[in-house]
């Protein structure tokens, strides 16, 4: 059902033209952060403005959207977007990895591998990879253009020497197609991985700090190391507690307040369907 | 003239002009390798600005900058590309910051300070980056246990010696000092002296020392310039200069020197 008052997915064309524009560009320069007028959202800052307005921008009629928060198709970020499109665009909702041909995602990329008909979208907090280390701007951009990130591999240098290995475990930095040093969201580095020659189109948007950025199909990925300290992409050595599985990344619940906790899959969808789970009702 | 015998550094009529303003004008001198050149006169007088024009982090008015890179071929600084000239900067040039922060990342530690020129230039081996990291502080006096430390927790001598550790790092055959033992407590200075002396001759550097404590000058350099309101008015040998200057004004700076 369209709600009257807005125009289809929300977002005015002329605003969507201006971030297809953007769009396009960030995919033929992969991994550039590409900046973009953000426009406000009816959401704050930090609840995915920046994937909002790119889903809005891709969104056709026939799409099939999925949303996840964590992992999870539940969660207030996710209920609450999904719902929007539906309102504001009518298009089909889903939780099922596999149906969806856009997946708006916060932090996970889902276990199901993804194919060259869907696109990912990430809603991303702080784009700049560079941020904590060059508080510039003006600096940082220079350093993106001289492809001069050296000081990337000094943030790894203190994660070695504070706790003997590589201790960033998400939004931990990769470099795309051998050029631009990107950072991937807030993601676990567990995903990283998933990145490198996916089959589908990934979008990044930032929405507080206008920017877009992309991994086109099929793209190079690699997470930055030492010779001597490779990239792990970790996760908790536990099975999770409701599907059994080995080999994906899981969510610590406490369970009481006497200690108990159990581990089950973040991707609630791959969880379920894994269980032999029922159709939820979008 | 044969490429080793070919100075290192031509400047060439650097004049800076803030608008209107001064900053210094027509300097023209060579700088030939294992060669330390000290720039001395008062607050104001353009010293500052002659370092940052040779440096190329100011642009000149006029003049220019020629270097011998390290395949031999002298260039005009100018014609380097930006990606060129950073290279140039964590690799064959060192510049030491009067105040060590500008120099140092104050919240990464000591061992990150020196290995960033190394990761810079694409080393990847974190086990080499810190062994030669490690050796850098103990060559520059400090305690090896102190490599997991900030700066922001090293007394200001330690973080002068960190900052010349970490320029000297990539072996590079020219460093420019902007008063290097400014703000340093006396016997600090001393020992900070000492070592930039030891690390001077034992490395063959090439240097230009902005300062305006004239035992600074003598200690570490061979040759001495004197700048008065953004122009040069005397050059010499060091000890020429200071036991014999020839300029009213060298004769008035010489002078003011507080007997010890």
């Amino acid at each position: 059902m369209n709600a009257p008052a807005y125009n289809f997915a929300y977002l005015d064309e002329q605003t969507k033209r201006m971030i297809r524009r953007a769009i396009l560009k960030a995919i033929a320069v992969p991994g550039y952060q590409v900046p973009f007028a953000s426009r406000e959202m009816p959401m704050p800052y930090g609840w995915g403005t920046g994937g909002v307005q790119v889903t809005a921008s891709v969104l056709g009629p026939d799409d099939v959207l999925k949303v996840i928060d964590q992992g999870s198709d539940d969660t207030t970020n996710a209920v609450s977007i999904r719902k929007f499109f539906a309102k504001t665009a009518g298009v089909r909702t889903t939780t099922h990895t596999a149906e969806a041909s856009v997946i708006q995602t916060r932090h996970r990329i889902p276990e199901t591998p993804l194919t060259a008909d869907q696109i990912l979208v990430f809603q991303v907090p702080i784009p700049e990879p560079l941020r904590f280390l060059e508080p510039r701007e003006t600096e940082t951009r220079r350093m993106h253009a001289l492809a001069d990130y050296g000081l990337m591999h000094v943030k790894l240098y203190e994660d070695i020497a504070r706790h003997g290995h590589i201790a960033t475990t998400y939004a931990y930095p990769v470099k795309v197609d051998g050029r631009y040093v990107m950072d991937p969201s807030p993601t676990p580095k567990f995903d990283n991985p998933k990145m490198d020659d996916c089959a589908a189109l990934q979008l990044f948007g930032a929405g507080r700090e206008k920017r877009i950025y992309a991994i086109p199909p099929h793209t190079k990925v690699v997470s930055l190391d030492f010779e001597d300290h490779p990239f792990e992409a970790s996760r908790t050595p536990k099975t999770c507690a409701l599907c059994g599985a080995d080999d994906t990344f899981l969510d610590e619940v406490i369970t009481d307040d006497k200690g108990g906790r159990l581990f089950v899959c973040s991707d609630s969808d791959y969880c379920e369907r894994r269980r032999g789970g029922v159709e939820k009702p979008a | 003239m044969s490429d080793a015998d070919a100075p290192l550094l031509v400047a060439e009529g650097l004049t800076k002009y803030y608008g209107r303003q001064l900053g210094c004008r027509d300097v023209s001198f060579s700088l030939y390798e294992g060669e330390v050149l000290a720039v001395v006169g008062e607050s104001g007088s353009g010293k500052t600005t002659l370092l940052q024009l040779l440096s190329t982090q100011l642009a000149p008015s006029a003049g220019r900058v020629r270097y011998r890179l390290r395949d031999g071929v002298t260039r005009d600084l100018e014609s380097l590309s930006e990606a060129e000239r950073r290279f140039l900067f964590r690799t064959d040039w060192g510049y030491v910051h009067q105040d060590a922060a500008l120099g140092l990342r104050m919240n990464v530690s000591a061992g990150a300070n020196v290995g960033e020129r190394l990761m810079a230039v694409g080393w990847r081996h974190y086990g080499r980056i810190r062994g030669t990291a490690a050796q850098w502080l103990d060559r520059v006096e400090i305690e090896p246990d102190r490599i997991d430390d900030p700066p922001l927790v090293y007394s200001g001598g330690m973080r002068q010696r960190l900052q010349i550790a970490r320029n000297l790092v990539t072996q590079p055959r020219l460093v420019f000092m902007d008063e290097p033992t400014g703000g340093l407590d006396v016997s600090v200075q001393a020992r900070l002296l000492d070592l930039l002396r030891g690390l001077v001759t034992e490395l063959g550097l090439a240097a230009v020392v902005v300062t305006h404590d004239l035992a600074v000058a003598r200690l570490l350099s061979h040759r001495i310039m004197v700048m008065k309101g953004g122009e040069v008015i005397e050059t010499g040998l060091t000890d020429q200069v200071l036991d014999d200057p020839r300029e009213p004004y060298s004769q008035l700076l010489v002078s003011s020197i507080l007997p010890a």
